[in-house]
């Protein structure tokens, strides 16, 4: 079996604040394979922008890793020095941002940031960076590459900023690509391109993608397999098929069941009762058990760790089979 | 582009001729300005023969158009104190004030920006702290009290520098400079630093403020998450950023720089137009104190309009908007 290129193991992310220390990631664990898209869904807050983040080494004092590994192809990457970190960022990760509008700056112009990109991580010249760049621009879409190239950032529509976001991002060939958010800012006609172009680079250059996202329609398109994360945690993982037609958890179940389907059958959405438990107080015991229909007394003390089931793998007791009796 | 620098020249000459009403109207609420002129013995007649000679017995709108008609040629009337011109009187005084607030801004905007970003970026760093707390001197502390402690320790009792005037000057043209000689640029050093230190510690205070709020952006946080170095994403992508409301202020600090040169040039009795003004307000010398309050407009209307340009220069967004709003 080849080497998955992100390997996230039991990951924890804590935000030490004046109250005591908030555990954002607890014990988050997975894999992302070449050429594989993995989606990541749950409500905000569930942790899946810091788990990205984490990827990409930028998880910002008052945070800190406080458990587990990365490792990127095989190398461990966690535990770098910044230094050697910042060399991997935007060569070897490349990230996405949620919103377009504000993350290119908007006193150069897009080819001098392109262009500075690409010679940080590439020892090209200026001229050959600059034709690279605008390469990169057809790549991703943009009419006119060679006009747009000295065009400002607020000189392009949202969808247009995004596409260049996008090629700041695979300027260096990078084998992941950490999407967070990327359509959430976007028109949905505008979404859908932008998807298909994500979706599209990720296939005609091998990358792996992690989506991070709470658009569930979104990652059915995208995701080869999808993680539900809930409160610092991965509740579900598995083929996005199984995963979106036969939910395993009842957190996922109720994702699920909040979707609108187009066959237009009235039936009312499924609602979850509550609402995510704030970091400072998660319950002991499974964290989704007090809006947990099936909830039984096992939930409310003793934490469910992953258990397979077929493809899927569901953090869950009524899972268990050696608890099953006591669940029915 | 053009049309906008057209609209704001424009609105700088109102205010132009705002002042001068200003100006002019402060002949008239000082008295007479006859009286002035002529000993309390000279007889009615003769009093009658001044004012017709110097037109002040013309309808008042005649007599601004007059005056501004003058001014608008650097004709201010003569100095009743001095029987000078009041033109040659502010130009032989100019070159010392313009390279005083010229060094003291330089100075300030130098050192300002320097101590904003270092403490902006090493916030946790006892120096920067040091650099904090000094600015707040440096901002409460009033202008002559800092001049006059300067004084104390650098000329009374240390004895390196002056503690008054401006050195040996050199005549470059009309223009009087004391910038190249060794005496001079002693005697520049304690003016320029106690007119420069409020601007200084505003513009550090400023460059930090804004600093800590561009690292905060998403385009840094992108900046980082593409892998540049911290020294590109510093001071390529933030620096640039802060700078825009930098310039404003500190475009517009040079003429408050000029404005509160009276009180730094009174106190190190530098020859400029501010000391100039002190004088003539204790002996009533209205021509002086309304030229000297065009003059202090026109610099401070000429900046504010070459800061709008160079707005645009420095933020693209702005030049676009401009051109597509005319």
């Amino acid at each position: 079996m080849t080497v998955p290129v992100l390997s996230v193991r039991n990951l924890r992310v804590e935000f030490v604040t004046r109250r005591g220390t908030l555990r954002a990631i607890d014990g988050v664990s997975f894999d992302i394979a070449k050429g594989e898209v993995l989606g990541v869904v749950g409500e905000s807050g569930a942790g899946k922008s810091v788990t990205g983040l984490a990827a990409i080494g930028l998880i910002d004092p008052p945070g800190r890793i406080s458990g587990g590994e990365i490792l990127l192809s095989g190398m461990r990457i966690d535990n770098l020095p910044p230094e050697d970190m910042r060399r991997i960022r935007g060569k070897r990760i490349g990230m996405i941002f949620q919103d377009p509008l504000t993350s290119l700056n908007p006193l150069y112009r897009v080819g001098e940031q392109i262009v500075e990109t690409i010679r940080t991580h590439l020892n090209l010249s200026e001229q050959a960076a600059r034709k690279r760049a605008i390469d990169l621009l057809a790549e991703v879409g943009i009419p006119a590459p060679e006009k747009r190239i000295d065009a400002y950032p607020h000189e392009f529509s949202g969808g247009m900023r995004q596409r260049v976001v996008i090629a700041l991002a695979i300027c260096a060939e990078p084998e992941l690509i950490i999407a967070d958010e990327p359509t959430t800012a976007l028109d949905v006609s505008v979404q859908a391109q932008i998807i298909s172009l994500i979706k599209r680079l990720g296939r005609d250059h091998g990358t792996a993608v992690m989506l991070v996202t709470h658009d569930m329609g979104v990652i059915a398109e995208t995701s080869d397999r999808v993680a539900v994360m809930y409160s610092g945690r991965i509740a579900e993982i598995g083929p996005v098929g199984d995963v979106v037609r036969n939910p395993l958890h009842p957190y996922a179940k109720g994702l699920m069941g909040a979707i609108p389907t187009l066959a237009g059958d009235d039936k009312r959405l499924v609602q979850i009762p509550g609402s995510m438990p704030r970091l400072s107080a998660i319950p002991p015991g499974c964290s989704f058990n007090p809006r947990c229909g099936f909830a039984f007394d096992r939930c409310r003390i003793e934490r469910p760790e992953p258990i397979r089931h077929g493809a899927q793998s569901v953090a869950c007791h009524l899972f268990d089979a050696s608890a099953k009796d006591s669940a029915a | 582009m053009l049309a906008f620098t057209l609209r704001r020249a424009l609105q700088a000459i109102g205010v132009m001729i705002a002042v001068g009403i200003i100006a002019f109207s402060m002949f008239r609420f000082a008295g007479d300005p006859v009286n002035q002129i002529v000993g309390i013995d000279t007889p009615a007649a003769e009093r009658e023969q001044v004012r017709k000679s110097l037109g002040l017995d013309d309808p008042v709108p005649v007599q601004f158009v007059r005056y501004f008609a003058n001014a608008v040629q650097f004709k201010f009337g003569i100095s009743y104190q001095f029987r000078q011109p009041v033109a040659s009187l502010l130009m032989e005084r100019m070159p010392a004030t313009l390279e005083l607030a010229t060094v003291a801004t330089i100075l300030a905007m130098v050192f300002g920006i320097l101590m904003g970003v270092y403490t902006a970026l090493r916030r946790e760093t006892l120096l920067a702290k040091t650099f904090q707390a000094v600015s707040l001197i440096g901002i409460s502390l009033p202008t002559f009290l800092i001049g006059i402690l300067l004084i104390y320790l650098f000329a009374v009792t240390l004895g390196w520098l002056p503690s008054f005037g401006r050195g040996e000057v050199v005549k470059i043209g009309w223009w009087s400079t004391g910038l190249l000689t060794v005496s001079g640029l002693k005697a520049i050093i304690m003016p320029a630093i106690t007119l420069g230190l409020f601007q200084m510690t505003l513009i550090m205070r400023l460059v930090r403020a804004e600093m800590l709020e561009v690292l905060r952006t998403d385009y840094i946080r992108f900046a980082r998450a593409r892998g540049l170095t911290t020294r590109a994403i510093h001071f390529g992508h933030a620096l640039k950023n802060t700078l825009v409301p930098v310039i404003t202020v500190a475009g517009l600090q040079f003429g408050s720089v000029i404005a509160f040169a009276i009180i730094t040039e009174t106190v190190f009795q530098w020859p400029g137009m501010g000391l100039m003004f002190v004088q003539a307000v204790q002996s009533v010398d209205i021509p002086i104190m309304a030229a000297y309050l065009l003059m202090v407009s026109l610099i401070f209307v000429t900046i504010n309009l070459v800061v709008d340009i160079l707005y645009t220069i420095v933020d693209p967004r702005l030049r676009s908007t401009v051109s597509r709003a005319h």
